[in-house]
């Protein structure tokens, strides 16, 4: 049915589409215009992954300096205030400017082509949601340079820290820049969000069922659902503290009537399923190269997927076990308590049908199944330690001490990073049509992994002696030294691979020494590896219609019956989307509003406060004209006629 | 019509694999979404209602500020609108394009007539003598209600006024000969947000509201 429907009722020669009102850039845009304007799928995830690589880079050397300010008792290579500020900044670029975007990179460039589309279902919005990302990404590092500095008030933002009264420097704009980069990045999110749940819900390939998706695209379902649901409640929080500290309203005012523990449940109840965010596309990547490296379909799968929307429904009942010591009564404490332990259920059954897959399997030992295995081992770590804080006298113990900063970089880095270095790895043959260097990779696992377990296995000891996270510096005589030097002589080895890792990714895109990939060079599963590498911009010469899952496995070792076919070629070609230039003019109109919302409070020469709405209004309008011409300038578009083999 | 222009309607409304258009799904996703904006608003409000009363001894009743017939009205208004929209997607569902006019137009009118309400509640609330209720205050001492309630109604009334706008954009759209039975389904997306904004102001009035009222 889908076949004859795609049939157009009477034939067309014109390759050019008329444009509604406004013209687009043509197809033949090159250059930076065409990075500009881009809508495509595969140069947006691009896009989202080297800026993302980038602030990998800037965020890393701000934990290099937390590690050196730690190398011994007193020391005194930050101030106070400048070591709050890493931390600070070094949790939120992390969370929101690395690993998220990282995640949505290989969202944006893998699950159009495992699912057999063509490009997302809105691939204008696609190119906002990126540009929001940078912009977001820009507010929150330009505020170094103004007032007060970076934010110093940790990545969760507690009140009362945020409260105006009680900033170490007079007019401290920090927690203005994090609060509206935070609202940018959401935004992002949000978009790509429900970008993501449309594509998959409506645009797979025919034949394409559900339970025939690979499996990462099914992680990518799960945490679009997971964003949009949860990014709300730190939307809203975030909205009541900029009218805090703008407008004097008083919700987490403790001293006016507010209760700042309001702002710890609404952070949390973003901040639990958020870790879910960060870790599911990592273990959605895992699910695909262990299978392919193992030789063996993946060991359950309707299990990893139901186990992984089992732990995104679960992550929305959990938040409470960040606040077991603020006093929520043996009630809830309870119940959060039981709740926490019962979510490492499904996440143990996918651990075991990792193992599962790889029991029996031809194992072979190249880089990215190298770090799919690191991966397993460190998220195990991280996941115990984590049910270790489920139970409620530990966790008194362990809150906010470095136990509980070994045990989330063990979830984070040694989970979701490794998880994501092993889809570079795996998919960047298929991004830049090259094969990384073997031996490059493999050195780069090897410091990363030995630099890893340097850095943050010694913390977990150094949290049970008692030192305290978040603090500047430790006094002669608790016997800190030896264990802090470990871990910073182990962050500067992590650094040098993370470094090399990002160098080796972005040199495979120019450097053309590298031997090309092929279109399938792992002897993987998926549809995408059917395609070309790199991918034609159309993606598929003609729509596949599918068979079975693991498509591009069974048509190289599948029955017949299990191959997959093309729809007939009709004469119209593939119709291509025109590029377009509002996402990133609706972009700039937002951030020029935000920039204008944080300066427009000025005290004048009376000492009056006097309120400038000029700017955030001219940059509302800019937002406003580029979504009125965006909704103008209607579908256009052009042909290409691509042949079989150029697929 | 002429073969590039059914090419376009072609691409413009592709087969999906449920059947429903994109933008429909993507609208339901952004509802689904806003649930979680409205919920963590009321629930905030929720939570303040009554621990914020004794701040500096001074115990608010509500209800001397509050003009419960003029919001009952608006309500009535509010919700009378959403009767309009209705019948607009139905009328460009036809293609009548002159009802779709009409019908657009009164939705507008309606939406219009609350958010002025909204704007004469929030003067009247602020400024009156007696009444008084700041962001920050009340009656001079520091107290919460003002907060939860102005953040929670003023977002509810940006989301009516965005409705508005893009209703506007529809009836002027409609001037331009270019409007058709092919633009339905982005009627019916503005249809859906439209009620959905109508479905939030049926939970918050009786929970902001008339509630006061009751306990």
């Amino acid at each position: 049915m889908a076949i004859e429907s795609l049939k157009y009722a009477s034939p067309d020669t014109e390759t050019k589409i008329e444009a509604k009102v406004f013209p687009r850039p043509s197809q033949y845009t090159t250059g930076l215009v065409d990075w500009l304007t881009t809508i495509d799928h595969k140069k947006i995830g691009l896009m989202y992954g080297m800026a993302a690589l980038f602030f990998l880079l800037v965020g890393g050397i701000e934990a290099l300096l937390i590690r050196s300010q730690l190398w011994s008792h007193n020391m005194e290579v930050l101030t106070n205030r400048e070591y709050n500020q890493m931390f600070t900044m070094h949790g939120t670029t992390m969370v929101f400017l690395v690993i998220m975007p990282l995640s949505a990179a290989f969202f944006n460039y893998l699950m159009p082509l495992q699912i057999g589309a063509r490009d997302v279902a809105f691939p204008r919005m696609n190119a906002l949601s990126l540009w929001c990302f940078v912009s977001g990404g820009i507010i929150l590092n330009l505020s170094w340079f103004f007032t007060g500095g970076s934010p110093a008030i940790g990545w969760f933002g507690y009140a009362p820290l945020t409260d105006t009264r009680f900033a170490e420097v007079l007019g401290d704009m920090g927690p203005d820049f994090w609060i509206f980069s935070l609202q940018m990045l959401g935004l992002a999110s949000l978009l790509a969000s429900f970008n993501f749940i449309t594509t998959i819900i409506n645009m797979r390939a025919p034949g394409m069922t559900m339970m025939r998706m690979p499996v990462f695209t099914w992680m990518t379902l799960i945490v679009s659902f997971l964003i949009i649901l949860a990014f709300p409640a730190i939307t809203i929080a975030l909205v009541e503290l900029m009218f805090d500290r703008t407008y004097g309203t008083n919700f987490y005012d403790f001293l006016e009537g507010g209760k700042p523990h309001l702002w710890q449940h609404l952070f949390w109840i973003f901040g639990h399923p958020e870790v879910y965010i960060l870790i599911l596309p990592a273990m959605g990547i895992v699910s695909e190269v262990i299978p392919v490296f193992s030789r063996k379909p993946l060991f359950g799968y309707g299990l990893v997927i139901f186990s992984g929307a089992i732990i995104g429904f679960m992550g929305f009942a959990v938040w409470s076990h960040h606040m077991f010591t603020t006093g929520m009564g043996v009630v809830a404490t309870s119940a959060f308590s039981i709740l926490t332990m019962l979510i490492a259920i499904p996440t143990g059954v996918k651990i075991f049908n990792w193992i599962g897959t790889m029991w029996g399997g031809r194992i072979r030992f190249d880089t990215p199944m190298l770090f799919a295995l690191g991966f397993i081992t460190m998220f195990m770590i991280g996941g115990f330690t984590g049910i270790m804080h489920s139970s409620v006298p530990i966790d008194a113990q362990h809150q906010d001490s470095y136990f509980v900063v070994a045990h989330f970089h063990y979830v984070l880095i040694g989970g979701a990073l490794f998880g994501l270095f092993c889809g570079f790895y795996f998919w960047l043959p298929k991004m830049t049509g090259r094969m990384l260097n073997e031996k490059l990779g493999k050195f780069v696992f090897t410091l990363m992994f030995i630099g890893f377990n340097l850095t943050f296995f010694p913390m977990h000891y150094l949290g049970m002696i008692g030192q305290p996270r978040r603090t500047h510096s430790y006094n002669e005589g608790h016997g800190f030294e030896t264990w802090n030097q470990i871990a910073t002589i182990g962050s500067f080895i992590l650094g040098i691979g993370i470094a090399i890792g990002v160098y080796q990714f972005v040199s495979a895109f120019f450097n053309k020494r590298l031997k090309p990939a092929g279109k399938n060079p792992w002897d993987a599963r998926t549809l995408e590896w059917t395609l070309s590498s790199p991918v034609k911009e159309y993606n598929f010469a003609r729509n596949p219609i599918i068979k079975a899952r693991d498509q591009a496995w069974e048509n190289n070792y599948g029955p017949k019956e299990n191959h997959s076919q093309k729809e007939p070629l009709d004469d119209h070609g593939v119709h291509m989307p025109d590029r377009s230039w509002y996402p990133l003019l609706t972009a700039v109109g937002l951030f020029v509003m935000v920039i204008g919302m944080l300066f427009h409070a000025s005290i004048d020469a009376s000492g009056e406060l006097v309120r400038n709405y000029t700017v955030a209004v001219a940059g509302g309008v800019v937002s406003t004209i580029g979504i009125i011409m965006w909704s103008l300038e209607g579908p256009a578009g052009y042909h290409l006629f691509p042949k079989e083999k150029e697929e | 019509m002429s073969d590039a222009a059914a090419h376009a309607l072609d691409h413009h409304e592709p087969v999906t694999s449920t059947g429903i258009p994109n933008k429909k799904v993507l609208m339901w996703a952004f509802l689904g979404s806003d649930c979680m904006f409205f919920g963590t608003l009321i629930s905030t409000h929720l939570i303040y209602r009554k621990i914020s009363a004794t701040v500096g001894g001074n115990f608010l009743d509500i209800r001397d500020v509050f003009d419960i017939e003029l919001t009952s009205f608006s309500t009535f208004i509010l919700l009378a609108s959403s009767l309009f929209m209705a019948l607009a997607v139905s009328a460009i569902h036809k293609g009548n394009l002159n009802s779709t006019r009409w019908m657009l137009f009164g939705t507008i009118i309606f939406g219009a007539i609350f958010l002025a309400c909204q704007v004469y509640e929030f003067t009247h609330f602020v400024y009156a003598p007696g009444n008084e209720l700041t962001l920050s205050s009340y009656r001079g001492e520091p107290h919460v209600f003002g907060s939860t309630f102005y953040v929670l109604t003023g977002t509810h009334g940006t989301h009516v006024a965005i409705g508005v706008f893009w209703l506007i954009g529809w009836l002027v759209y409609s001037f331009t000969g270019k409007m058709s039975t092919a633009d339905a389904m982005d009627v019916e997306c503005c249809g859906l947000y439209w009620h959905f904004v109508d479905i939030v102001w049926i939970i918050i009035f009786p929970v902001v509201y008339l509630m006061e009222y009751a306990f």
